[in-house]
């Protein structure tokens, strides 16, 4: 392949076939300089920003914060006109629907959903649609409920097993958009093309046909990108010619995808070192200044900030915030040695600063502790000032995954185009412990849940007996939950495939089965109280163990002491070595995470006392966080706990999330930064994954909760992802508040 | 049970993200005990010498080494205090051996108010720098405030300076008790006549410590004095001419 758009580039091996890693090593200008290039926004852009400040504010006002709803066309790829925020303003365009922040509807996932979305905000879905939704055409939620079995059925309602993508969109797969930019459409409909010709065999078996039928709507796909584009009155056949057209080339493949799949997570991936590349040639070439580049960057950004889905109240219950999970993966080290940090690793950063914080798009620092120190100091510079920033550890994913992966949704990392994940949800832990205890019964309902295991009796807890009832109960829970998602992910792939997404990767790709697990340290707790402490168990009438005493003191997760550490280590092999029991649908590998998002806070709602004497009803700790107040030894004790959960075990990835006012992160400036980068440092030194980063002060937040109005840009990081603090439920504001605040007086 | 008081120490509690109490990222261990009635004091629960919970040197030793990464990584290291962290100074003399070997930075928040023992000399042999709390630069106003006389503590200044040890000055701003101009001019002067101070800081008296009082059944003296505030710190900070 050669293209004119190409001139200026090095050579490589990405010009022979679909190599984006090849094409970024080959040609990108590492940066190990300060901040101080960085320009503000231009008027255009101030201007423009003004304008979304605006829409946002009657998007708040709205009933349940939506604005405007499109409850006619059916979305995909191509469905919609063009729309715009102000034309003439815009420099880089593109929305989901004909208007900004209209929300689509795309009831390939399942029409039920998209009806009680619409009802909640007082709109009804078109008769059309859902008739032939109801009537004519299948949805994936169809699909996995007329397969599901009643073992699951009651595992789901009970919430043993929770959140699975089982009636909304999985999401949590990375297009590679930048393929777009670097190779224009035409060029990745003809390697797709190929690809349908490698799969033309004598052996016409069930996994060709698939390929071959998947492969083709890619292709379809791919033609609608097109037609999409050329909406705008772009030709994004042909590969983008500068920097404004790669931003633009690859934002047209993101939209595509968001226009197609109302996913839980929709990811952009690697862009801004990508992008860099074709930012330092315009300006090479004197075509592109400094703020032009940084105004290009900010537009981008604006549109990521506009993204939006239909959702119901209760999905928001769990995921408040209206999170999209837009994460960008910035920087980390190159596996030659140098550094993957570009000046527009900078200014994707900046745009917090010209634009203010923000939840979206959800940036994510990849850190290593070869990271170039002015680059850490920025990063911490803005942690400090906006709370929008998380950071997993590159020097651990590298290992395993080379330098050319991003993150999915918070922690998810995968190979970009190459790898995907059949996204999971999680199981609760906590309750499956007491469900042990109980023999499968519910302590709640009271009700069988589970085949009936003989339940303990006695009156104190007696560890080995505990742990042997735990063992058969994850290894039940484990068969359940890998049935649920064998079904969810076959029924995906047929009635609601992301074709364009999977357009952008390559043919044969990794996939995951990304299970997960809540209520990790409530389990280590509980265990570590019948093992040093005496649990006495409390039943009601019918024999129904409903609450515990504990008598004496046990060392407690998060206060790095390996009693109890290792019994969540522990814990966390065994269940993820109960699931590798079970096969996976299309021999996904399996995989894990310790990841809740906000969602502890109703698993907690919905788990009875358990024996660390965590009260019926309160929340969990958030993702691989100890439980609120029982870290007594400050923050680092805490970090030090987590950086023992394994990565190897939890290859989907461990989220902590952290806050700290920000007097007790140093007395100044300079202090504060220099403490938290060294706190960074540390803690990924030690193999710590994931680090949400948020440093405010408790009276800040109150204060916000009660005049919200105050504080419209106020943004929080929670267990993986940020988002605008007025947005949570009153509960979740206060479990922020309460449970994760680190300050010493 | 009793310990041999060489080879432990009454532990208040430890903090393992010590940020303000010496340079860099620090492991901040509170001792238990302090015989001084400061009306101010924050950790009203570190006073009685009875409480807290003995630990080990080894104990402890390996605890800090568990945060060796942070603390090499920032330029930091551990501080001692407390309650009055000098009462219990044989420990420290281990303790801090160890470290040294080790070389992580030791730093004592001390009052000074002691008798300058054999112990507490050897203590500061191993010591890399003192956070000196002056109570009261007037002896009759510190006797008022914390129940003792301030003599010991500007003998235990002029000591530090004689053998090169170096020190934090510290001076807790509590409005109407010690903000007095002449008495921060006192301050100046006597800061002056030392020789290894690195830093002079003003710390804002606030009252987030007064329920540790109040749990314990006991009426918070300073009932009604307002919190000192950044234009308060800023006008001693003027006087001391720092």
């Amino acid at each position: 392949m050669d293209f004119e758009q190409w001139k200026g580039f090095e050579k490589g091996e990405w010009k022979r076939q679909i190599d984006v890693r090849n094409f970024i090593q080959k040609n990108y200008t590492p940066y190990e300089g300060d901040s101080s290039f960085l320009k503000e926004a231009t008027e255009k852009t101030k201007k423009l920003w003004n304008e979304v400040l605006e829409l946002y504010k009657k998007e708040h006002e709205a009933k349940g914060g939506v604005l405007d709803i499109d409850t006619k066309t059916i979305s995909t790829v191509s469905s919609h006109e063009a729309g715009y925020i102000d034309k003439d303003l815009e420099e880089i365009v593109g929305l989901q629907t004909d208007a900004p922040l209209k929300r689509a509807i795309m009831p390939f996932g399942g029409i039920k959903i998209v009806e009680k979305s619409c009802e909640a905000y007082d709109r009804e879905v078109d008769p059309e649609v859902d008739n032939i939704f109801h009537s004519i055409r299948k949805t994936h939620n169809d699909g996995v409920f007329s397969v599901y079995t009643p073992d699951i059925r009651a595992a789901r309602s009970s919430h043993l097993i929770t959140g699975l993508p089982d009636g909304y969109g999985r999401g949590r797969i990375i297009g590679d958009y930048r393929r777009v930019a670097l190779y224009g459409v035409d060029a990745l409909i003809s390697e797709k093309q190929e690809e349908l010709e490698i799969l033309n065999v004598d052996d016409f078996t069930e996994k060709v046909i698939r390929e071959r039928e998947e492969i083709f709507e890619q292709i379809k796909a791919l033609n609608q990108l097109k037609d999409m584009a050329a909406k705008y009155g772009f030709d994004i056949s042909r590969p983008a010619k500068n920097a404004k057209e790669a931003v633009q080339w690859l934002y047209f493949g993101y939209l595509g995808a968001i226009k197609d799949q109302n996913g839980a997570a929709m990811s952009i991936g690697r862009t801004s070192t990508f992008l860099d590349i074709y930012i330092e040639r315009d300006l090479n070439n004197g075509t592109l200044t400094e703020e032009q580049a940084q105004e290009i960057m900010d537009h981008f950004v604006m549109k990521l900030r506009l993204v939006r889905f239909l959702r119901t109240p209760e999905y928001n219950e769990l995921f408040s915030g209206d999170p999209v999970w837009v994460t960008e993966s910035i920087g980390g080290m190159g596996i030659d040695g140098r550094t993957l940090v570009t000046k527009n690793s900078f200014r994707i950063l900046h745009t917090l600063e010209t634009l203010g914080p923000a939840p979206e798009p959800n940036l994510t620092v990849l850190w290593s502790t070869r990271l170039p120190e002015e680059f850490k100091k920025y990063t911490a510079e803005l942690s400090i000032k906006t709370s929008s920033i998380q950071y997993e550890n590159d020097d651990v994913m590298r290992a395993t995954l080379g330098d050319d992966y991003g993150i999915a949704c918070c922690v998810s990392p995968m190979k970009i185009g190459k790898q995907m994940q059949f996204f999971g949800a999680r199981a609760n832990l906590a309750k499956t412990l007491l469900y042990a205890i109980n023999g499968g019964r519910d302590e709640i309902s009271g009700k069988q849940v589970t085949p009936k295991f003989a339940p303990i009796t006695s009156e104190y807890l007696n560890y080995e007996e505990v742990i042997e009832k735990f063992d058969q109960m994850i290894d039940y829970v484990a068969k359940i939950y890998i049935k649920a998602l064998n079904a969810i992910h076959y029924m995906h792939d047929k009635y609601s495939y992301e074709a364009i997404e999977m357009a952008l990767h390559d043919k044969d790709i990794i996939r995951t089965m990304a299970c997960g697990v809540a209520g990790l340290s409530v389990v280590a707790d509980s265990l570590s109280a019948i093992k040093y402490a005496k649990v006495k168990v409390i039943r009601d009438e019918t024999g129904l163990a409903v609450d515990y005493k504990v008598e004496g003191n046990y060392p407690q997760f998060g206060n790095d002491d390996d009693r109890v550490d290792q019994i969540a280590v522990e814990v966390v092999r065994r269940f993820l070595n109960k699931l590798k029991k079970h096969p996976t649908y299309r021999e996904s590998k399996h995989t894990l995470s310790i990841l809740t998002i906000t969602s502890n806070v109703v698993y907690g709602k919905n788990t009875g006392n358990t024996p660390d004497g965590r009260r019926a009803g309160a929340p969990f700790g958030p993702g691989a966080n100890p439980l609120h107040g029982r870290d007594v030894n400050g923050s680092l004790a805490v970090m030090n706990s987590i950086a023992k959960l394994p990565f190897e075990d939890s290859e989907d990835g461990i989220s902590y999330t952290f806050a700290i006012t920000p007097a007790t992160l140093g007395q100044d400036k300079n202090t504060k930064i220099k403490n938290l980068v060294s706190m960074l440092d540390g803690f990924f030194a030690q193999t710590g994954h994931h680090i949400n980063v948020n440093v405010f002060d408790r009276a800040l937040l109150e204060d916000a909760m009660e005049h919200p109005e105050k504080y419209p840009q106020l943004t929080i990081r929670v267990s993986g992802y940020a988002v605008h603090f007025t947005k949570l439920t009153r509960e979740q504001q206060l479990d922020v508040i309460n449970r994760t605040i680190h300050e010493r007086i | 049970m009793e310990k041999d008081l060489k080879y432990y120490a009454k532990v208040h509690s430890v903090e393992s993200f010590g940020t303000v109490d010496g340079p860099g990222i620090r492991f901040v261990l509170f001792l238990q005990g302090c015989h001084l009635q400061c009306k101010y004091c924050h950790n009203r629960d570190t006073w009685d010498m009875s409480g807290g919970e003995y630990k080990s040197v080894d104990e402890i030793f390996e605890k800090i080494t568990r945060y060796k990464n942070y603390i090499n990584l920032s330029g930091g290291g551990v501080t001692v205090t407390g309650g009055e962290p000098l009462l219990q100074a044989k420990f420290l003399i281990e303790l801090f051996k160890k470290l040294k070997k080790a070389k992580i930075h030791t730093c004592i928040d001390t009052s000074g108010m002691v008798n300058l023992t054999e112990d507490i000399k050897e203590v500061l042999k191993y010591t890399d720098l003192v956070l000196l709390d002056i109570k009261h630069i007037d002896d009759e106003k510190c006797r008022k405030l914390v129940g003792f006389s301030n003599k010991q503590e500007l003998a235990f200044a002029k000591y530090l300076s004689e053998n090169y040890i170096k020190m934090w000055i510290r001076q807790v701003l509590i409005p109407g008790y010690t903000d007095n101009e002449n008495d921060l001019k006192k301050l100046k002067e006597f800061i002056r006549t030392l020789k290894t101070v690195e830093k002079v800081q003003v710390l804002p008296y606030h009252s987030m410590g007064r329920y540790k009082w109040e749990k314990l059944g006991l009426k918070y003296e300073l009932e009604g004095i307002p919190d000192a505030t950044q234009e308060d710190v800023d006008r001693a900070r003027e006087i001391l001419g720092i």
